[in-house]
């Protein structure tokens, strides 16, 4: 009952990423199940894993646990990296929802069809540049401390983390006006626990391939 | 700073709905700002009180709060309705996460074309009736208590009322295989804050019309069609 946390979802980023690198940081060992048939899939669901039959799924404490936020949220909260109290927690609420809805244009990214992945990336470009970089940018600079909130690390900063490296994946230079971001991803990495984590051999995933897309459309085939 | 909480958004329900809800159950007050011009929009923007240009915006506490779910969450938290510990919180996360999907699907349907509209209906009610209203039945018939979690007054049992009504305006009978839920519901709306929610006069809002649809996408110059799941 009090093993590692045991998560099953395909074997790639998706929704299961952001539960990755939280863990991760958090020092937090864990098992991986990957989903590779429709028939693992259902057979899950058969038997009454999945509250809502859907992934990603996260066994523990003694739990089944799904809905990616609520992972995310319990995750922060067992480990500390959910602020001192509730208005911290507000301010970090704020900050990873915001992250999350650039993180789902990336996650829906792969599934474009070929003549709209052009606009696609010009939109998370546009928004990565204009809506959602600028409000960190702003926020380091004007307290000067090295973390988002309450001058101590929490799931914020590893949320913007992984997005800064996820958007930089797709546009290399998304960095060059933020000079703040700069200083943050690099400080982020020569964390410990994060820099295990961006080594060769760690539990991260690479960026979504042609063969990860199929998996995923296989599996979830209605 | 420590007056009404007063939330920014359209004069209909929206994303805002579900606070209001919640602001309403916890025995609230608040006040409303409505967004009905293009020239409105753009000066909270230039104000900076929209974190991500976006609203809902609640100003609680000393805050401007954006994103939905953190401002849910702080005032389920604030108003002791987010369970005891961790785990009960884990819960309801795991529950308004459903429900609030399942809303998710009704809170595209105005902004869709008309033919997308009748296949968006059928996906909501199948989606209601297999995937999301059989768990919470389960829930309750297995404990057998009045409320979803912990055998306290939650946000879950809040939202979990909030997607059965909307989704019954979508098709009035679609709790007839629910005899649990049918029970919840009859006593969730009785609780005192929420009979109030309920009557006319309330600040709940209406089902979505076409001077509704008009205004959003007016203000937020979104002119086209959403797609249908």
């Amino acid at each position: 009952m009090s093993g590692k946390p045991r998560l099953t979802y395909l074997n790639g980023r998706g929704r299961m990423e952001p539960v990755r690198w939280l863990l991760a940081a958090a020092g937090v060992e864990f098992e991986e199940v990957y989903l590779e048939t429709k028939e693992q899939y259902d057979k899950l669901i058969k038997d009454g894993f999945l509250l809502f039959q859907q992934v990603p799924l996260v066994e523990i404490d003694g739990m089944k646990m799904v809905q990616t936020r609520a992972i995310l949220s319990y995750i922060a909260g067992k480990y500390n990296l959910y602020g001192k109290d509730l208005k911290e927690r507000a301010l970090i609420d704020m900050y990873v929802e915001g992250i999350a809805d650039l993180m789902q244009m990336i996650l829906m990214f792969p599934f474009s069809p070929p003549d709209a992945k052009d606009k696609n990336l010009d939109s998370i470009k546009e928004r990565a540049t204009n809506r959602y970089f600028p409000v960190f940018e702003k926020v380091l600079k004007q307290h000067g401390q090295d973390f988002l909130v309450g001058n101590k690390f929490s799931w914020a900063d590893v949320q913007l983390m992984e997005a800064i490296l996820a958007v930089e994946e797709k546009i290399p230079a998304v960095l060059s006006g933020f000079p703040q971001l700069q200083v943050f991803k690099t400080k982020m990495s020569n964390m410990p626990t994060i820099k295990k984590f961006l080594q060769p051999g760690s539990p991260r995933k690479p960026p979504p391939d042609a063969h990860y897309v199929e998996t995923v459309l296989k599996v979830f085939k209605k | 700073m420590s007056g009404k909480p007063k939330l920014y958004y359209f004069d209909g329900r929206g994303k805002m709905e579900s606070i209001r809800w919640l602001l309403a159950a916890a025995g609230v007050e608040f006040e409303e700002e409505f967004l009905e011009t293009r020239e409105q929009y753009e000066k909270l923007l230039q104000g900076g009180s929209l974190l991500f240009q976006q609203v809902p915006m609640v100003e609680i506490d000393g805050m401007k709060m954006v994103q939905t779910r953190a401002i849910l969450s702080y005032i389920a938290a604030k108003y002791n309705l987010y369970g005891k510990d961790l785990k009960e919180r884990a819960l309801i996360d795991m529950y308004v996460g459903g429900t609030d999907d399942l809303m998710g699907f009704i809170l595209m349907f105005p902004f869709l074309s008309a033919e997308d509209k009748e296949k968006q209906r059928a996906f909501i009610v199948q989606k209601a009736t297999s995937r999301y209203f059989p768990v919470y039945e389960k829930v309750l018939k297995d404990h057998g208590q009045d409320f979803l979690v912990g055998n306290n007054f939650s946000w879950a049992d809040v939202h979990l009322l909030e997607a059965i009504l909307m989704v019954e305006e979508k098709k009035s009978d679609v709790l007839s295989g629910f005899p649990q839920l049918q029970a919840f519901k009859a006593r969730i709306s009785s609780i005192p804050t929420i009979k109030k929610f309920l009557e006319p006069g309330s600040q709940r809002k209406p089902v979505p019309d076409d001077k509704y649809v008009e205004t959003v996408r007016k203000v937020l110059r979104m002119y086209y069609d959403l797609k249908a799941n």
